[in-house]
């Protein structure tokens, strides 16, 4: 097949991609929804009872899903648990289809895909779908669903509808062994960082569900989620996991530019915002060994921390001048 | 901690400014013109230091202070951890079950063998363990610590290679025509900042001579005239004794000469142009180096002839390497490559300014004391020249457009620092790794008395680092516990 063909078929298994998170996006909402309708089953347990559920079902996992494999089906129960299962399956697909995308692309412009922003963009959100998928299948995390493909499909209608560039050779600068370690590192960490802001965005939520009354609440999809506790636990697992991967992105950029520019670290705006994310996370795994900063205010320290990557990557790429402009938009 | 939080923020709200106002070090034509353009502001941000926010005496000031407290809370703490490597794992406590993870059976097996099957266990789980009366305590992880006090020392480390870099290092950059050559000596640069003790004679002493600079585009498509490689290949001798030596420079491979690095930065274009003056003199002859204004390589550049008679002269050039008309925007460059080169000139006589010795930007002309030559009709005279073509001004002299040369701009820099950078941050990440992932617990295993002759065992767990689920703990002691003997769980 020719390079141009290629391309054109990377274009349309990434349109197919599209359509399938869509449909899944979907289904998973769809799951959260019926979920919460349960409440009208005898055998549900209140809200507020559930942490004492969890501790009395010994070593299962935390929070409302314990409960789920034990309450017997009540025909909506499993309404809802057969739509998360094919979300699910719908995911896995759409991963495959977007998968093949990039490598059709890479395939095409004989290169890794991902040399401007169009590229970066489509293989960041395949990225943030595989750390999902790979977490899936160590924990039950499927209450995730919703918020992971959300992301992921607005980054894909962001990259086809402004980002799009043609496949295309890469500009010299880009030419080095350190474009596939360094670029695919900074890949993987923002994966895993949107998984985990995902999760402390929930967490957030959770935990102000759960410090109003039990009677106050009204029955909520929020039932269906772990406990914030378990949330915030789980947050933090996915930001201690995808630090030092950014920490080594941040690492080999420096060595890159070394073998690049001549020095190793210059300040470009680029670096300034990798420095600044960096340190962001830091100040989060440190608040949360501080008194009086663990738990919310941690959390917010991780927002924060996203909202600067987010800034890096959108920003700093087509608005701040500087060596790092590859983007190839406008 | 509260402290290193509070620096910690402060360190990366200092770190802000720096990529929203252009900074001297980074971009120096785009700080000064900024500085041109907003001359209040600029007053205002010169006294603040943000156009060198990261070598600002506040910036310094939060980066100290945040390593004063980081080795004022990692000292104790090394000193602490070194203790507590040493120290034996706490005894078991009165009563197990109130830990959080425990587990108990009872067995046939006498007292002594159950303690000795759980040391036996312990050890290959690679927990340091201990006797006590009736109990066994153990404890693993330390290497959470280690690597925590790591990461933090290397990172004082990586602060000492930097201070390494800017007080030894050096860093020139020079614009070298095809077909010239440039020398490693503080005066061939066109900018070069040494570090506070750096010396001038450490200088290694070679030459580098710039044959060819092959440059080539994207020929089609939405991305058509976007670079694709550039190779500038050169002939360079380590010092004024060694032989002639080849080497080709690309970007992202630089050429190391006796450990300074040459890099290929940027490229553009010198016409050559030949200046005869009004009594028929050549006065000029050699290429000139234009900058390049656009991404089609459009390039502007001025010839200065102070040696010209009766007056000096001077021109202002375009360089369009594939040239076309615009309606709107005049002679325009529609491709970065030279497919239909044209110079378009315009002429002054007068007075340069360069006699008095004041600096002069060799890129533009001081018109203080310059006449525009203008044509017949009283209009300024302006020619677009195809290579080979002359331009005849009035009073006789003339200029021709020989042909153009490339330039190539190379950064030149050695930095000591940057190995032990490195390291620093190596040991930085594997200390980062070891403080994440390694997982601290304690356990106790306690025997007692039980019904019937038989030997009450109990096991249980602590863990002791962060964002560890209950579970985990206790499938990892629900383990140790089923190989010291007690029956295996059905399905959890």
């Amino acid at each position: 097949m020719t390079s141009a063909g290629l391309a054109g078929l990377s274009n349309d298994l990434l349109y197919s991609a599209m359509a399938v998170y869509a449909i899944a996006m979907v289904s998973f909402a769809a799951e959260l929804a019926f979920w919460g309708r349960r409440s009208t089953s005898p055998v549900s347990v209140p809200a507020g009872e559930r942490e004492l559920a969890t501790v009395g079902a010994g070593t299962a996992t935390s929070g409302a899903y314990a409960q789920q494999a034990q309450v017997p089906d009540d025909g909506r129960t499993s309404r809802s648990d057969r739509l998360g299962r094919a979300a699910v399956s719908l995911t896995v697909l759409a991963f495959a289809l977007h998968l093949g995308s990039v490598v059709a692309r890479g395939v095409s412009a004989e290169r890794a895909p991902w040399g401007n922003m169009f590229e970066f963009s489509v293989t960041g959100a395949l990225a943030v779908t595989g750390a999902f998928l790979v977490l899936l299948t160590r924990r039950d995390v499927r209450y995730l669903g919703t918020f992971v493909v959300l992301p992921v499909l607005l980054t894909l209608g962001l990259a086809v509808a402004v980002l799009y560039t043609e496949s295309a050779q890469l500009v010299p600068a880009l030419k080095s062994v350190w474009l596939v370690i360094h670029v695919s590192a900074a890949i993987i960490a923002s994966g895993i960082l949107t998984v985990a802001f995902a999760q402390t965005v929930l967490f957030l939520v959770q935990e102000r569900f759960e410090r109003r009354a039990p009677e106050a609440r009204r029955r909520s999809f929020m039932d269906r989620l772990p406990s914030a506790a378990a949330l915030d636990r789980s947050a933090y697992r996915m930001h201690a996991f995808a630090y030092p991967i950014w920490t080594f992105a941040v690492i080999a950029g420096a060595i890159w530019a070394e073998n690049a520019w001549g020095r190793y670290w210059g300040w470009d705006p680029k670096e300034v915002w990798a420095f600044i994310t960096w340190m962001v996370y830091t100040a989060y795994l440190h608040a949360r060994a501080t008194a009086g900063w663990k738990g919310r205010r941690a959390a917010y320290v991780a927002l924060l921390g996203y909202a600067t990557f987010l800034f890096n990557y959108l920003v700093v790429n087509i608005w701040l001048v500087g060596f790092h402009s590859y983007a190839g938009v406008g | 901690m509260r402290t290193a939080l509070v620096l910690l923020f402060l360190l990366t709200l200092a770190a802000l400014p720096g990529s929203l106002v252009p900074q001297r070090s980074v971009d120096p034509l785009r700080t000064q013109q900024f500085a041109t353009d907003n001359p209040t502001l600029a007053r205002w941000y010169e006294r603040l230091s943000l156009f060198e926010v990261y070598s600002s005496p506040w910036f310094a000031a939060i980066y100290l202070l945040l390593f004063v407290s980081l080795v004022g809370c990692v000292l104790p703490r090394s000193l602490g951890h070194l203790s507590a490597v040493r120290a034996r794992p706490p005894a078991a406590p009165r009563n197990l079950d109130r830990l959080p993870v425990h587990e108990s059976w009872t067995t046939s097996a006498g007292r002594a063998d159950v303690l000795s099957t759980a040391r036996g266990v312990l050890r290959k789980a690679r927990f340091r363990v201990d006797d006590g009366d009736g109990s066994v305590a153990a404890e693993r992880g330390h290497w959470r610590e280690t690597g925590n006090l790591v990461f933090h020392l290397s990172l004082l480390l990586l602060l000492v290679a930097v201070a390494l870099g800017n007080l030894f290092g050096f860093k020139g950059s020079v614009l070298v025509v095809e077909g010239r050559a440039f020398s490693n000596t503080v005066t061939a640069y066109d900018t070069f900042t040494g570090g506070a003790a750096f010396d001038e004679g450490s200088l290694a002493p070679f030459t580098v001579a710039l044959d060819e600079l092959a440059v080539r585009y994207q020929t089609s498509g939405d991305q058509r005239g976007a670079p694709r490689d550039f190779r500038a290949a050169v002939t360079y001798t380590p010092s004024p004794e060694a032989p002639e030596q080849r080497g080709v420079l690309r970007v992202n491979h630089p050429l190391t000469v006796d450990g300074t690095k040459v890099f290929l930065l940027g490229n553009g274009y010198a016409p050559v142009f030949t200046v005869r003056d009004a009594t028929g003199a050549v006065v000029f002859s050699g290429p000139v180096p234009f900058l390049p204004r656009d991404g089609n390589m459009a390039s502007t550049g001025v010839v200065k002839v102070p040696s010209a008679q009766p007056e000096q002269l001077g021109f202002e050039g375009l360089f369009l390497p594939t040239a076309v008309l615009d309606r709107q925007r005049g002679p325009v460059s529609a491709y970065p490559d030279t497919t239909l080169p044209r110079a378009v000139l315009t002429a002054f006589t007068g007075d340069l300014g360069v006699d008095d010795g004041s600096p002069q930007s060799v890129y533009s002309l001081d018109k203080r004391g310059l006449t525009q030559v203008r044509g017949d009709g009283g209009q300024p005279l302006a020619q677009s020249l195809a290579p080979g073509t002359t331009m005849d001004l009035p009073d006789g002299a003339s200029i021709t457009f020989d042909g153009v040369r490339r330039w190539a701009s190379l950064q030149v820099a050695r930095n000591p620092g940057t190995g032990p950078a490195l390291a620093a941050s190596v040991l930085a990440l594997a200390g980062l790794m070891l403080s994440l992932f390694v997982r601290r617990r304690r356990v106790w295993v306690r025997v007692g008395d039980a019904p019937g002759g038989r030997t009450l065992v109990e096991v249980a767990g602590l863990a002791r680092s962060e964002g560890e689920s209950r579970d985990a703990l206790a499938e990892e002691v629900g383990a140790l516990a089923e190989q010291m003997g007690m029956e295996p769980r059905r399905g959890t």
